[in-house]
């Protein structure tokens, strides 16, 4: 049986209104927590296993445990709705078509830590997106779900969505605080960590949209229930993003541990052409070291599997890739995107993604030495450790890996003067 | 959209309105930065100096500052865009999916680069990172819009027909 948690009434009518959302039962949950002690809504998300779904995996009851216990401070918490990793679309899902869905698990988090206040940081490109959850939040307010008196309890809770601008790097955590903030959202030196020291000075807890959405289900039908769904320490379903060279592209909710061959047969249809078959996946966010088609045909889609195979689960974003394209290209594309959007910080980061991507390019079209292409694996170790954020990480990894696994491709390249593949991509 | 009472680089009566109604929600002014910038390429399709010095003292807010956020993010204009800016991603996704062939064409039609506004005004072609749509590659966006699974024919007739 597939198991729908998150996209359950992605299909129905009307499923962004508030009526629609009540008629389902919705905002029922939340009245139950209202009743529960925060510890306890805690302790029920701890139990569940429930880990971040931006990228990094953490637990998410354990970095509601980090907000000092004695703090006199606001404590807020922010929602990381700005969905900018390469291959990531399912946060936009989410809210088009379950905005209440996110609100009622924003509230039960507000409750559980102790937070009167909340941001959602949408990304500036998502406008229609944040008109319909604008939409469902001026719904909430007006029902008193949201607002000075939250349905009668006494309970303060307001919720603000703030716009981004158009920057990758405010996707992370800091980056997104200091855009909050009104600044350049260049990230910050951890420690200290927001559940310590965040939005304004005061402790804060920053999680995605699908983890937070994932909050009410969590609280109706038990931790222990939750933690059944998946395998080992990851637990419970997870929105896919399948693109690239498949028949369907799109968002797929599964139970972690999904085997990569029935992701890629029974929902995204196989592959675009039968005479073309899979060469390369890379399955979280482009971020994230590439498998070849060998190791994704044996992959199970879940945490643990993928760090053995060397790559991560990160956002779920499946991209993959067909015989035939040329990965030097690939690989080019998304240097491009690091050079692009490094925000500029860190010596290793601004001068090796802006290097790197050089080279690459210059393998691609002709022109760059033997030398040159020695010299990547040598900037590639220097930018790795050595930078405020993650960023240049993240470049290092799809770069280390196409190296690694297609790197007959970028000899091939050298000793041809460019791409040696005349037909046009696509 | 802006109404009489907005002077040539600062925001309407009802902008601003519903900016002081909006900094209830926040503790500090600073904070009002990226909502108040929005208001004004809202109003005034772009973001001027003056426009920038206007922000900085409405908001108490050193004016290099301002022009430091206004550089940093890249949906902000600090120079008229095209009426039409035509946003066209070229990240993994999308040009496994043929991106390049819709920018070439473009580029074609219209002779403008990257980041360049046809002489008449009409439209800017920018080259730009994953829009978060990639289900639909390849993608655009014409303004605020999205256009989803485009071919280059696809999107000239889109041209043909905006008014
Ligand atoms: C460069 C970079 C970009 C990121 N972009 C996003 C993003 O767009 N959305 C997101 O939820 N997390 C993103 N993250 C991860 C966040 O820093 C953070 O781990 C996450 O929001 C925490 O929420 P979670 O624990 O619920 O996943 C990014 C991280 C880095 C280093
Ligand atoms: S690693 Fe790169 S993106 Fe991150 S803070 Fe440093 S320069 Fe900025
Ligand atoms: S790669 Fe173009 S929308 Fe994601």
């Amino acid at each position: 049986m597939t198991q729908r948690i998150l996209s359950l009434h992605f299909d129905n009518t009307d499923s962004h209104l508030l009526a629609t959302y009540e008629r389902e039962g919705g905002y029922r949950i939340f009245r139950k927590a209202l009743q529960m002690q925060p510890e306890a809504v805690v302790e029920e998300v701890k139990k569940s296993g429930l880990r971040g779904r931006g990228g990094a995996g953490f637990p998410a009851g354990v970095k509601w445990g980090f907000i000092p216990k004695d703090t006199k401070r606001p404590i807020y918490l922010c929602i990381n709705a700005d969905e900018s990793e390469p291959g990531t679309f399912k946060d936009r899902y989410i809210m088009e078509r379950d905005p209440h869905m996110l609100l009622e698990g924003i509230l039960i988090t507000c409750w559980a830590i102790k937070s009167s206040d909340c941001y959602i940081y949408i990304r500036g490109e998502y406008e229609s997106t944040r008109k319909v959850l604008q939409a469902a939040v001026d719904e909430a307010y007006e029902a008193g779900y949201l607002g000075a008196d939250v349905t009668g309890s006494g309970w303060r809770c307001d919720v603000t969505i703030h716009k981004g601008a158009g920057a990758y790097i405010c996707g992370e955590e800091t980056g997104l605080l200091e855009s909050l903030e009104g600044k350049k959202g260049y990230p910050r030196i951890k420690p200290p960590f927001p559940a310590v020291v965040g939005l304004f000075q005061c402790p804060t807890i920053i999680n995605n949209v699908e983890t937070i959405a994932s909050v009410p289900w969590i609280l109706e039908h038990g931790g222990d229930a939750y933690a059944a769904i998946g395998v080992g320490k990851s637990t419970g379903t997870k929105l896919f993003c399948m693109s690239g060279h498949i028949q369907r592209p799109g968002v797929y909710e599964a139970p972690l541990g999904i085997p990569f061959r029935e992701m890629l047969h029974d929902y995204a249809g196989g592959m675009r052409r039968a005479d073309r078959p899979l060469k390369a996946v890379i399955p979280g966010g482009s971020s994230v070291p590439v498998l070849t088609a060998a190791e994704a045909m044996e992959a199970k889609l879940d945490y643990e599997s993928l760090a053995e195979l060397g790559t991560m689960l990160g956002s779920a974003g499946v991209i993959v890739i067909e015989e035939g394209t040329c990965m030097v290209w690939a690989l080019a594309t998304l240097t491009r995107f690091y050079a692009d959007e490094s925000c500029g910080q860190c010596t290793p980061c601004r001068e090796g993604t802006g290097w790197v991507n050089d080279i690459i390019w210059r393998i691609e079209k002709g022109g760059a030495t033997a030398d040159e292409f020695a010299m990547v694996q040598n900037l590639t170790d220097n930018m790795t450790g050595t930078t405020i954020c993650p960023l240049a990480d993240a470049c290092v990894m799809p770069v280390k890996s196409f190296l690694k696994k297609f790197g007959h491709e970028f000899e091939e390249h050298l000793q041809h003067g460019g791409c040696p593949q005349t037909q046009p991509v696509g | 959209m802006s109404d009489s009472t907005s002077t040539r680089a600062g925001l309407s009566d009802a902008a601003l309105a519903e900016l002081e109604k909006l900094g209830k929600r926040y503790p500090t002014r600073e904070a009002l930065l990226l909502p108040a910038l929005w208001m004004v390429q809202q109003e005034h399709g772009w973001i001027s100096q003056e426009s920038m010095l206007y922000l900085a003292e409405l908001l108490d807010v050193s004016p290099v500052r301002v022009y430091g956020v206004v550089s940093f993010y890249h949906m902000f204009h600090d120079r008229p865009p095209g009426r039409y800016n035509i946003q066209v991603c070229h990240t993994l996704s999308c040009s496994l999916r043929g991106a390049e062939a819709i920018l070439s064409r473009l580029q074609e039609r219209l002779g403008i680069g990257h980041h360049e506004v046809t002489a008449d005004g009409r439209f800017m072609v920018t080259r730009v990172e994953c829009l978060g749509a990639c289900e639909h590659a390849p993608v655009c966006q014409i303004n605020e819009d999205f256009e989803f699974d485009l071919t280059p024919e696809k999107l000239e007739a889109k041209l043909e027909q905006l008014p």
